[in-house]
This record gives C-alpha cells, sequence and structure tokens, in this order.
C-alpha cells in the first residue's frame, strides 16, 4: 500500500479538506492502538466475552451430500451477539473512539445491522450514538430501526437523494465535518477514505484468522475456496486477509446481481460498473456515464451500496481474489436450501455467498472444502423473503 | 494562460473593496435561468462567478445548495450542458473569471484529459473540487496545466498553516478558498470570532490572493471579511434567491 491507503490506483482520501486532519489524527490513533498490547488485549476479551468468540465452522453434512461435491463449511458470523460480523469491527472503532476522548458516535446504516452493531457497543461504552438511514430502508428494516431505539441510539431518518445507504453515508459525513472535534464516524465497511478501509479490515481480519486455524484443526488442511459476500466487502475482506498469503486458497467475492446485469437493477460494482470517486474513495462505481451516481437494487439490503472497498478492486485486477454474480432468484433458493437441510435461516446478504458454493460444489471432488462466511442471520429478512415469495408466485 | 482571476482581485484591490465572488448552482431552476442570473450578477458587480455542477451525492453541501443540484439533475443537467452554458457566458464576458465548481467524481469520470480540453474551449478559468485535497489533486492539475487552467485549493479552519503553504505551493492564476466554518455550505448568522484572525494569518503566509466563504449572506458580513482577505465568496444566500424568485435583481447584497 502507497501513502495515504491507495491500493494500486484505488483508495486514498477524497473528502473535503476539513475533514483531513480529523483522518490524519483518526490515522496515527490507529497505527498506535494496532500497536498497543492493552489495546489489542481488551478488544479480544470484548469479543470473546461479549461477541461470544470464537464463531464456530459447521459442516454442511446433508447440503454437501444433496450437492454430490465438495464439502461446504460455514464460518458461523451469525452466531455473534447482534446476529452478525458487523460487531467485530464496531467494538474496534468504539474502543479506538474512547482511546481518542470521541465523546459521541455516529453512523450510517443500510440494512440496520451495523447501525444496531454501532449502537450496541455505545450502550455498553455509554456513549451517546446517533445512525444515519436512509427513510427507505428504515421501512423495510423495521425491526432493526426499533432494536437501535431500544439500546439508546437515536435513528435520524435520511429522506433525500435515493434514500438509502449512500445517501445516509452522505449525511454522516456532513455531521462529521461540521462535529468532527468530538464525534468519532464508525463507518461499517471497508469503503470510505483512508485509513478506514485498512482498519475496517484489520477488526474484521479475525473472521479469517478464526477460520484459517480452525480449519486446520478440523480437517488439517486449509479450505480449497474461501466465499464471501460483497456489498462494501467488510465481511469478504475480514475472510480473505487471513488467507492472502495461502495462494492455493482461492479467494471468492460474490456481487449482488438482483434482477440481472443485463436489467441495471443490481448492485455489481466491480463486474458492472466503472472506476470513480465517492465517499473518499477512488473504487468501482455504479455511476452514469456524466458520473452520477444510480440507485442500486438487491433483495438484500445489505448489498444495496453502489461502490466497493477500494481493497477488492486492488484484489480482483490482481488476480488473487475473483468477483462473481449471484441473482436475486439464486439467493433466495441458496436460503431456502440452508434453511431445510440445516436448519440454520441465514441473511439474505450471506446467501449470495452460499449459492456460489452451491453453484460450485458439484464439479468439485468430495475432498475439496468450501468455506463459505455465514456473515449474519436471517431473522431480519422475513417480511422480505415473504414479500419477494408471494411477488414471485413462490410458496 | 488567462489571468482574469488575478486580474479580478488586482481590480478590487485597486477600488479598495473584497473581489465579490458568487456562487450558483447551474441549473436551478432551469438551466437558461441560471444562465441569465449570471448575466444579472455580472451586471450587479460580482468579479468572480463560480459555476456549480449538480451532483447526486453532494456531501459537502448544506441544504439549499444540495436541493438546488436535485432539481438541477431532475432536469438533466450534466457537466457538459454546464460547460455548453460556460461557453456563451465566456463570449457575452470576456473579462469574468469563471471557477468550474464542481465534485471530482464528474470530472474523473468524464477523463481527465478531455475534460480539461473541453474546459478550456467553454473558457473556464478555475477549477475547485471540493473533494480533492493535496494529497490527491496532482493528477487533475497535470491534465488542466497544457491548458493554462489554475485550480482553486480549499483551506479549512482546521487546515495547519504549513499545509496551507503546501496547498498554495505551484498554484497560479487563482485563489485559495477559505472555508470560514467546520462545516457544510450554507448561510449563517454569525461568523466564528477568530475567523479575522485567522484570515490574516492565513494572507501573511502565502502570496496568492484568498477569498472567504462558507456562511457569508449580508453586506456587512462581506465587509468584515473583506478587511482581512481579498474577497468574499456568497453562495446558498443567491441559490435560494434564485430558486425562490427565478431571477436575480436589484443589489445583490442587503
Amino acid at each position: 500500500m502507497k501513502p495515504n491507503g491507495h491500493f494500486g490506483p484505488y483508495g486514498g482520501q477524497y473528502v473535503a479538506e476539513t475533514l483531513m486532519a480529523p483522518l490524519a489524527e483518526l490515522a496515527e490513533a490507529y497505527g498506535q492502538a494496532k500497536r498497543d498490547g492493552a489495546f489489542q488485549r481488551e478488544y479480544h476479551e470484548i469479543l470473546r466475552d461479549y461477541v461470544g468468540r470464537e464463531s464456530p465452522l459447521t459442516v454442511c453434512r446433508r447440503l454437501s451430500e444433496s450437492l454430490g461435491g465438495a464439502r461446504i463449511v460455514l464460518k458461523r458470523e451469525d452466531l455473534n451477539h447482534t446476529g452478525a460480523h458487523k460487531v467485530n469491527n464496531t467494538v474496534g472503532q468504539a474502543l479506538l473512539a474512547k482511546r481518542m476522548g470521541k465523546k459521541r458516535l455516529i453512523a450510517e446504516t443500510g440494512a440496520g445491522m451495523h447501525g444496531v452493531a454501532t449502537a450496541t457497543v455505545a450502550a455498553l461504552l455509554g456513549m451517546p450514538c446517533d445512525v444515519y438511514m436512509g427513510a427507505i430502508d428504515i421501512k423495510r428494516q423495521a425491526p432493526n430501526v426499533e432494536r437501535m431505539r431500544l439500546l439508546g441510539a437515536r435513528v435520524i431518518a435520511v429522506e433525500e437523494g435515493s434514500a438509502t445507504l449512500k445517501d445516509a453515508m452522505n449525511e454522516a459525513l456532513r455531521d462529521w465535518v461540521a462535529n468532527c472535534d468530538d464525534t468519532f464516524y464508525v463507518i461499517g465497511t471497508v469503503a470510505g477514505p483512508y485509513p478506514y478501509p485498512e482498519m475496517v479490515r484489520d477488526f474484521q481480519r479475525v473472521i479469517g484468522d478464526e477460520a484459517r486455524r480452525q480449519c486446520l484443526e478440523k480437517f488439517g488442511r486449509l479450505p480449497d475456496q474461501a466465499i464471501a459476500c460483497v456489498g462494501g466487502g467488510s465481511n469478504a475482506m475480514g475472510l480473505f486477509a487471513g488467507f492472502l498469503d495461502d495462494r492455493e486458497v482461492k479467494l471468492v467475492g460474490v456481487e449482488a446481481g438482483g434482477k440481472g446485469l443485463a436489467t441495471g437493477e443490481h448492485a455489481a460494482s466491480i463486474n458492472g460498473g466503472r472506476l470513480g470517486v465517492l465517499h473518499g474513495a477512488k473504487t468501482m462505481l455504479l455511476q452514469t456515464d456524466a458520473g452520477n451516481i444510480i440507485d442500486t437494487y438487491s433483495v438484500s439490503a445489505g448489498l444495496d451500496y453502489p461502490g466497493v472497498g477500494p481493497e477488492h478492486c486492488y484484489l480482483h485486477d490482481s488476480g488473487r481474489a475473483e468477483y462473481s454474480v449471484i441473482c436475486d432468484d439464486e439467493a433466495i433458493d441458496a436460503f431456502d436450501r440452508l434453511c431445510r437441510c440445516e436448519g440454520i435461516i441465514p441473511a439474505l446478504e450471506s446467501s449470495h455467498a452460499l449459492a456460489e458454493a452451491i453453484k460450485r460444489a458439484p464439479a468439485l471432488p468430495k475432498e475439496a472444502i468450501l468455506l463459505v462466511n455465514l456473515s449474519g442471520r436471517g431473522d431480519k429478512d422475513m417480511e422480505n423473503i415473504i414479500a419477494y415469495k408471494k411477488a414471485h408466485g413462490r410458496a | 494562460m488567462s489571468e482574469r482571476i488575478a486580474r479580478s482581485f488586482a481590480k478590487a484591490k485597486a477600488e479598495g473593496r473584497g473581489a465579490f465572488v458568487a456562487y450558483l448552482t447551474m441549473g436551478c431552476p432551469t438551466l437558461s435561468q441560471s444562465e441569465q442570473a449570471v448575466d444579472a450578477l455580472i451586471a450587479g458587480g460580482a468579479d468572480i462567478i463560480e459555476l456549480g455542477v449538480p451532483f447526486s451525492d453532494p456531501f459537502a453541501d448544506g441544504g439549499v445548495i444540495r436541493s438546488a443540484a436535485y432539481t438541477a439533475l431532475s432536469q438533466g443537467v450534466t457537466l457538459d450542458k454546464v460547460l455548453a452554458t460556460a461557453k456563451r457566458l465566456r463570449d457575452r464576458h470576456p473579462d469574468t473569471a469563471f471557477v468550474l465548481f464542481t465534485y471530482y467524481n464528474l470530472v474523473f469520470s468524464k477523463g481527465l484529459g478531455e475534460f480539461a480540453a473541453e474546459a478550456a474551449d467553454a473558457g473556464i478559468d478555475a477549477v475547485l473540487a471540493v473533494d480533492l485535497p493535496l494529497e490527491e489533486r496532482d493528477e487533475l492539475l497535470d491534465a488542466l496545466k497544457p491548458y493554462g487552467i489554475g485550480y482553486v485549493p480549499l483551506i479549512a479552519p482546521n487546515t495547519p498553516i504549513e499545509r496551507v503553504v503546501e496547498s498554495a505551493r505551484g498554484i497560479e492564476n487563482s485563489f485559495l478558498y477559505v472555508i470560514t466554518v467546520k462545516g457544510i455550505t450554507g448561510a449563517r448568522s454569525e461568523l466564528p470570532p477568530d475567523l479575522t484572525g485567522r484570515l490574516d494569518a492565513i494572507r501573511a503566509a502565502v502570496k496568492l490572493p484568498i477569498a472567504a466563504g462558507f456562511g457569508i449572506s449580508t453586506k456587512e458580513q462581506a465587509e468584515t471579511v473583506s478587511m482581512h482577505a481579498d474577497g468574499f465568496v456568497v453562495g446558498s444566500a443567491l441559490v435560494k434567491r434564485l430558486s425562490a424568485e427565478g431571477k436575480i435583481e436589484g443589489e445583490l447584497l442587503v
């Protein structure tokens, strides 16, 4: 990585000048915390005693048998406190906020999982918390809005633009510009200006580090492929980070294909976008010819973001990771199969990664291991799944 | 290389006043009304015009300019259309300095080389990209340089003086845009008490003219700021007036 967080041509710090000083302060503080044993101990203690780590690896016996090929193995981030991987990162950032003497947390959220995870650690550490959320997302993720409120956070509806995640992020940036002296902006994914992509990856790499060790313990070998869904890409980056140096492990990111790339209604920034600059980073973006950002679509609100973490673009270009596309219907099929074969209700986001594994497994030998990051649980998606099935005539 | 910006500041200085930099979001209420409003601003005494390009994600702007951007976008206003308008304005106003005020993705996405050529053809004197700090600006500066188009660096309330000096380095025929407050664009009833001292310190550190902006909407604020800066920027107040009345006439500042 070059100075100021460039991953090849991607990343950087494309922000208003007023944010350059707080970003420098953050990069400095994070650099120190990263090397500070006491900080790392406290972070890992909270992950163990509060989040419930480590999360188990689960072999999908019935699902794998029904496919007749590789074994599908799940990294169970759905079993974390708050029900997703997001909390790994919010614990780290909130501890850092406290260490920096910041008094208040703000966050953006799409599906609400990062908002819930931020509200949770805000309660744990006794800090006030404001969460920006698009008005459309507030409607489609009502249970998470209630959860955030129960946890003591204020949920601020963002009505403008497309009233979704990108607009929530715009509003959080506006808040931060005005209040950067005492406010810490907890970004939920490996996007945004440096040092966020690197910092969020580091706080999420516990997923990959654990999974690597667990694979060696359980199977005596590494997985053949590590597969994760990619919206902004934090759960994927966390998983990949544990295996980057293991060249024999194929890394597979799965983007949300929505109704199909050809329809234009999707959220696949790497597969369907082009290079641009948004929210502080140079990255692959879904945008018009004129350079305005396009409203994305996916059945899964958590993947519904027009950009992607810059390091993913870099891994894509270098060939270290590959990025495929799974559409709504394939994700819903995978969701159903996991529910019925394994008794696990996955998040719709994670169902995209699972669908990719289901596609790949039959062609692979029985000894092969496909490690899938089950990044979250699906309770939050019940209403959407019922509505989707109703609309598409599926029981 | 065009020297309209330097000449605008020199002229204002000779007349014992600060240069009046006026911002409009192009395309609100309509592109042709914006174009007429620029004529009115120049007739009313504005020295430098900032032509704002509407962007889908205006994260550095307050409510007035955001709302103007959404109005403009809903009518299909793009960078290309703003440049075409600029070209017509340039024909009518050969001496007025025009600054293209944009978010970086709009020009980056077009291709920096192609953008620079078209901006030059439209008679743009300088470019200001709100989300392009010192560390990232070289690729745009390199593209603008062959055409003699300047670049306007932004200076924030929390920018250290060494960084102000660094930001001014290599910049010609332009000015420093000094942001008066931590926050987003928009009129404010009071400017921060330490602003004048801050402007004095910046002016002492650099040779480029400095213009203060964000929050300035009244004649009194403009006069106060002009005692400590070479110019002042009025944006949201003008955009609001144009949005509400459809035209700008009479005194620009009250």
